[in-house]
């Protein structure tokens, strides 16, 4: 016999449009899309405006290098360190995601099972607030004591950053139960785990892909930060080691990688959420 | 189960009753309801709002136990979700991340069996949705988004179609757009079909019979009959027998409630008559 012995909750939340999550994965895949030439254009042309004003004001008021690089130097540092900056690249990416895969593996699992035990997840929410809201880069010292200046620390600190931003948001979505879905499931003769798969995980795929992407972009800040701590290696290493000679069309090259590994981020979540969970906006 | 007896019902619900135990105490939706329907029958369940009509509903699917009593299918007892059965909920109930062939697939997805395809294709051309496959919930009506709901029932083909207020949500007259169409469809089919509303028409234009609920706890407080032959016309609809008709339902439901200001004509204080049990 299937038993509901709560006051079943009747009511569908409406076709899809009506919930919670709507917001939240709206500002994933609602961003501003490029829709006419005119538009490219204008924004070509703010583009060439900003930076040809930085480089034009740098140049009048002959602000030292030291202080503000050109972009113009920047782009040529780009190109010529590109080979030297290239393997700290690959560092920083192993780090992010080998640390970001199972941090978000760990969350996902955690996050689908607590919800099922709502006890539980009183429980244990305490700790996951905390792990969320302590920044993981005030363990890496400490990491670094442990595990020396490999890429473990570095790993470690970004599960531990990522782990938990995926698993909150997740729950979020896994506790958005639609009964009246369930129910029709149910009347099928759907197991739990087939409700599980086929209504629940569905119905939480857009905050998932919102806790992936804030999940990574926090590990890619950690993995940074992590490399700036110590270890010779990594781009937040390049940043301390040209700050420190004074190399700044270099540094700025390398924060320039750094933004663009962060937009590359958001935009394959924006991307993945447009294909997955579009359904929601 | 298989000599199937001319006076065996298809469902029989006998003293069924529900209590649900909320952090306020016990609370008693149904109490020792008795109902039976004939095959290829429609009842309409009516009557004020929580008078447990769902949960009399969702126990004739076997989505939830009774406290007592028992539902029959067949003669044999439901206790859990049932292949026969068909179920349409409030408003349209499809999985909003799916498109229109695929929330019509799941049902199949979850037994693992193969759709009938034939038959879903007659379906969705007599719905008029063919060619709507690859729509997703949000791109369709709410009368599209019902009447795709309806297909998903019918199309693993149950002999007995349970609806909870299927067309609530909808317009006045896409409303009486998907009552002809339950009609439609029952005429070819003979589907037995027990439907919950809120709509007095409704019940009295779909059904043979309408059960009156009384307010919780929710018991049958009187069955009518409703004799016209189908399909029912505007005419059959407009004829003094319905209106006289529904307003008897309607002060079986409402009588019992005084308005705070002094009746103005003869306050003929109407009692909701109790079925015989």
């Amino acid at each position: 016999m299937s038993e509901t012995d709560a006051i079943p909750e009747f009511k569908s939340r409406g076709a899809g449009a009506s919930d919670v999550g709507i917001t939240n994965m709206s500002a994933l895949t609602s961003g501003p899309g490029i829709k006419s030439l005119r538009e490219v254009v204008a924004i070509a042309l703010v583009a060439v405006i900003v930076i040809g004003g930085t480089e034009a004001l740098l140049n009048i008021f002959a602000v030292p290098q030291y202080v503000l690089p050109k972009p113009s130097e920047i782009a040529v540092a780009l190109v010529t360190e590109f080979p030297l900056i290239a393997p700290h690249l690959g560092h920083t990416l192993v780090e992010l995601f080998g640390g970001f895969a199972i941090g978000a593996s760990v969350g996902l699992i955690l996050a689908a099972v607590i919800t099922q035990f709502p006890f539980a997840e009183k429980i244990v929410t305490p700790y996951i607030l905390l792990l969320v809201t302590t920044p993981m880069l005030a363990l890496v010292p400490l990491l670094i004591l442990r595990f020396g200046f490999g890429y473990e620390p570095r790993i470690i600190a970004v599960a531990l950053a990522s782990g938990p931003m995926v698993m909150i948001n997740a729950a979020t979505g896994f506790r958005r139960v639609d009964q009246a879905k369930i129910a029709l499931a149910r009347s099928y003769g759907a197991s739990t785990l087939q409700i599980f798969w086929k209504v629940r995980a569905p119905m939480a795929l857009p905050m998932i892909f919102v806790g992936l992407m804030v999940g990574s972009i926090f590990g890619l800040l950690t993995a940074v930060g992590a490399e700036m701590v110590g270890g010779g290696f990594g781009l937040g290493n390049r940043l301390t080691s040209y700050s420190s000679m004074i190399q700044m069309p270099q540094f700025f090259a390398v924060v320039l990688i750094l933004s663009i590994l962060g937009i590359l981020i958001y935009v394959f979540f924006f991307l993945m959420g447009k294909k997955f969970a579009s359904w929601e906006a | 189960m298989t000599a199937k007896q001319s006076t065996q019902p298809k469902l029989r619900v006998s003293g069924a009753t529900k209590v649900y135990n909320t952090r306020s105490g016990d609370l008693t939706a149904i109490d020792g309801c008795s109902l039976d329907v004939m095959d290829g029958e429609i009842v309409s369940i009516v009557g004020p709002s929580g008078c447990g009509k769902t949960t009399l509903l969702w126990s004739m699917s076997g989505l939830h136990g009774l406290t007592s009593g028992e539902v029959l299918l067949d003669g044999a007892p439901v206790t859990g979700p049932n292949p026969e059965i068909g179920l349409v909920f409030q408003e349209a109930n499809l999985l909003p991340w799916r498109d229109l062939d695929a929330n019509i697939n799941f049902p199949f997805e979850i037994k693992g069996t193969k759709p009938d395809r034939a038959w879903i294709n007659e379906l969705l051309h007599r719905v008029g949705l063919d060619g709507f496959g690859g729509r997703y919930p949000r791109e369709l009506s709410g009368g599209m988004q019902q009447r795709a709901a309806l297909v998903r029932a019918l199309s693993y083909k149950p002999s007995l179609l349970l609806m909870d207020e299927p067309f609530g949500a909808l317009d006045a007259f896409t409303r009486e757009e998907m009552n002809r169409l339950v009609e439609e469809i029952w005429m070819d089919t003979h589907t037995t079909i027990v439907l919950i509303t809120h709509s007095i028409e409704e019940a009295i234009f779909l059904s043979d019979r309408v059960v009156v609920m009384s307010p919780r706890p929710g018991r049958v407080a009187s069955i009518h009959e409703i004799p016209f032959p189908r399909p029912r016309s505007l005419d059959i609809m407009a004829s003094s027998e319905v209106f006289n008709l529904m307003n008897t339902i309607k002060m079986e439901i409402v009588g019992s409630r005084q308005s705070r200001y002094p009746q103005g004509g003869t306050a003929a204080s109407p009692q909701p008559a109790r079925a015989a049990e």
